[in-house]
């Protein structure tokens, strides 16, 4: 009878042991990577450009709003919101600043996840001790989310915290939990970038390399895929006199297209999250626009509208991460 | 009875068409110590890691602890101690971070860890350095890291992949004393690669002698066996038919 209890009581404590073990060892790897990525040299002049950027246009929306403050308009127009989309035109509101210099977070925390280490020689030795392979991936890919993380809501923070002092009003439930949705957006967005350079740091030995993949392809979405794509529609634009069925179509397709850019999916998305006015993203047709009453969308149909692209951002995000795994998962590990 | 815990049979492994590992078996007992004795570029290394999961063999079985490394490279990893040639650590940590980091990744509790660390540090020498950066650390001293690095999970085997390079003769005299200590006292399995026959001949029961892929095992208790010779046919041998 002892014996029994003894067995039972010792065999699920082993199992346990050798989860917990694998779950202490991830942490530890999460907590030095990220420790790492505060201690970078790196980091801090990403940060710097990033909150540069964020106070930049803080200041231009802030002046923005005092000038032009119709004090009994305040409640219905959310105003607080226009603290991130409002611009005089000398500098760019803040999401658009993200949307651009987002991409290049990402890259920059995780163009050398695994190269520089197989360069220190240090990625043998780790992969020697009893860890799944998938766990150096995952537990670099979690650090580097939550910097971002971190980062992004704290910088979201800073901004209704500057709000609350220079126009003195308190933002509504409603805007706020709008703000930490847009956040999150930003967040996945840039964790995209981040996963697409952690697949070329797996692609590539040279970190420089890795980094300058991520970059071209960044320049690509940014640059030169609006301008090939205007080529696109340029040439297959019916004309004016085209039977309507025909231009819709079109302009079907021309949204359609326009979602290949991630940058693009990430604009729509918040762009309908910080301005509740704003109904739909793709075209429609005068039967659909019949009827329906101007004015603000609750937060949740604000939402549903940007589901699609937010999924399609989390699909781009999984694809890459399973092409890094995959490459990753078989590769020779040689000490250097 | 004697129990073997890496056994090996027809283990090969192609790079496109170049043959690194051919056709190799062994079979190496638990508490033994094996040598792999050859010139660069004859495969010591791939055999090393094939047997360690890190780079999968294109035919051929392996068992390491009576496991598969291709299914089962955790279970394994949680045994087997390996330290790569050219070892590297972490530059912004010390010696002490370096080996506390290991043994998280090994699940071995905090305090433990440290007191284990600091004995381990003293044992390979390295007791007045705990505390420097290992960015700082000279090359043997880096090679003596590495070997408290395999021994922090207290492993039943250990890999050692040209241990002693980098190391001084005083360093080396040392550290194959601890080798004889650990496969004695501990009844650690020692296989450990190295260039030098020297080394191989003062520790080793039993070495293999790599050259182009394929290996010829030599017991070195078999007084017959003229191991120089072999070693000079392998080592000058080969180079020499070439040219
Ligand atoms: N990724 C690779 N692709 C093609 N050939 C390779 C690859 N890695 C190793 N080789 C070849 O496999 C052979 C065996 O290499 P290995 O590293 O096992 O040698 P070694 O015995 O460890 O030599 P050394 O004493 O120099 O460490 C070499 O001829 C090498 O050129
Ligand atoms: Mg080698």
């Amino acid at each position: 009878m002892n014996c029994i209890i003894v067995f039972l009581k010792e065999d699920p404590k082993m199992k346990i042991k050798n989860t917990d073990k694998l779950r202490y060892a991830f942490r530890a790897i999460v907590f030095k990577e990220m420790g790492d990525h505060f201690r970078n040299k790196r980091m801090l002049i990403l940060f710097g450009i990033i909150l540069l950027t964020c106070i930049g246009s803080l200041y231009t929306a802030i002046s923005g709003l005092k000038n032009a403050t119709p004090a009994e308009e305040t409640e219905s127009s959310f105003f607080f919101l226009k603290l991130f989309t409002l611009s005089d035109g000398t500098l760019p509101a803040y999401f658009v600043f993200i949307s651009f210099l987002g991409p290049l977070l990402g890259i920059g925390l995780g163009f050398d996840t695994i190269n520089s280490e197989q360069n220190k020689g240090t990625l043998s030795r780790m992969l020697a001790q009893p860890i799944p392979r998938d766990y150096v991936l995952n537990a670099k890919f979690t650090a580097a989310l939550l910097v971002i993380a971190i980062l992004f809501f704290s910088l979201s923070f800073l901004v209704i915290g500057a709000g609350l002092i220079a126009l003195s009003i308190p933002p509504t439930a409603e805007e706020f939990m709008r703000i930490m949705c847009f956040t999150f957006v930003s967040v996945i967005y840039v964790a995209l970038w981040l996963n697409l350079s952690v697949y070329f740091s797996v692609c590539f030995r040279q970190p420089t390399t890795a980094a300058l993949a991520g970059i071209a392809v960044w320049l690509f979405f940014t640059v030169f895929a609006p301008l090939l794509i205007n080529l696109i529609l340029k040439t297959l634009e019916p004309s004016p006199y085209a039977p309507p069925y025909s231009q819709y179509a079109f302009q079907q397709f021309q949204f359609a297209i326009i979602q290949l850019i991630p940058n693009e999916l990430y604009s729509q998305a918040t762009s309908t999250l910080l301005m509740p006015t704003i109904r739909n993203l793709g075209p429609l047709t005068i039967e659909q626009i019949q009827g329906a009453i101007p004015g603000p969308l609750p937060l949740g149909q604000s939402i549903l509208i940007v589901w699609p692209q937010l999924t399609g951002m989390i699909a781009v995000t999984m694809a890459c991460f399973i092409l890094s795994y995959l490459r990753f998962m078989r590769k020779e590990i040689r000490s250097r | 009875m004697h129990t073997s815990i890496i056994e090996v049979s027809s283990l090969t492994k192609l790079y496109g068409n170049f043959t690194a590992v051919d056709s190799l078996s062994l079979s190496i007992e638990k508490g033994e110590v094996f040598g792999l004795l050859g010139p660069n570029g004859a495969g010591k290394s791939t055999t090393i890691l094939m047997l360690m999961g890190l780079t999968e063999p294109t035919a051929g079985n392996i068992r390491v602890c009576g496991l598969d490394p291709v299914r089962n490279p955790i279970e394994i990893k949680r045994k087997v101690g390996y330290l790569p040639e050219d070892v590297g650590f972490y530059d912004d940590l010390t010696g002490l971070e370096n080996l506390r980091y290991t043994a998280r990744l090994n699940g071995i509790p905090e305090l433990e860890a440290n007191t284990k660390a600091h004995k381990l540090l003293y044992d390979v020498g390295l007791e007045e350095h705990i505390n420097k950066k290992t960015g700082q650390y000279s090359r043997g001293m880096r090679q003596r890291l590495g070997l408290a690095d395999v021994l922090i999970k207290d492993p039943e085997v250990i890999i050692l992949d040209e241990p002693t390079l980098g190391i001084d003769p005083a360093g080396i005299r040392e550290f194959l004393d601890l080798i004889i200590r650990l496969s004695k006292d501990e009844g650690i399995t020692v296989v450990f690669s190295s260039h030098h026959l020297q080394q191989v001949q003062q520790v080793c029961d039993r070495v293999g002698i790599f050259s182009k892929g394929k290996m010829h095992l030599c017991s070195l208790s078999e007084k017959d066996i003229n191991l120089d010779e072999l070693y000079y046919r392998f080592f000058e041998g080969g180079p020499k038919n070439e040219n």
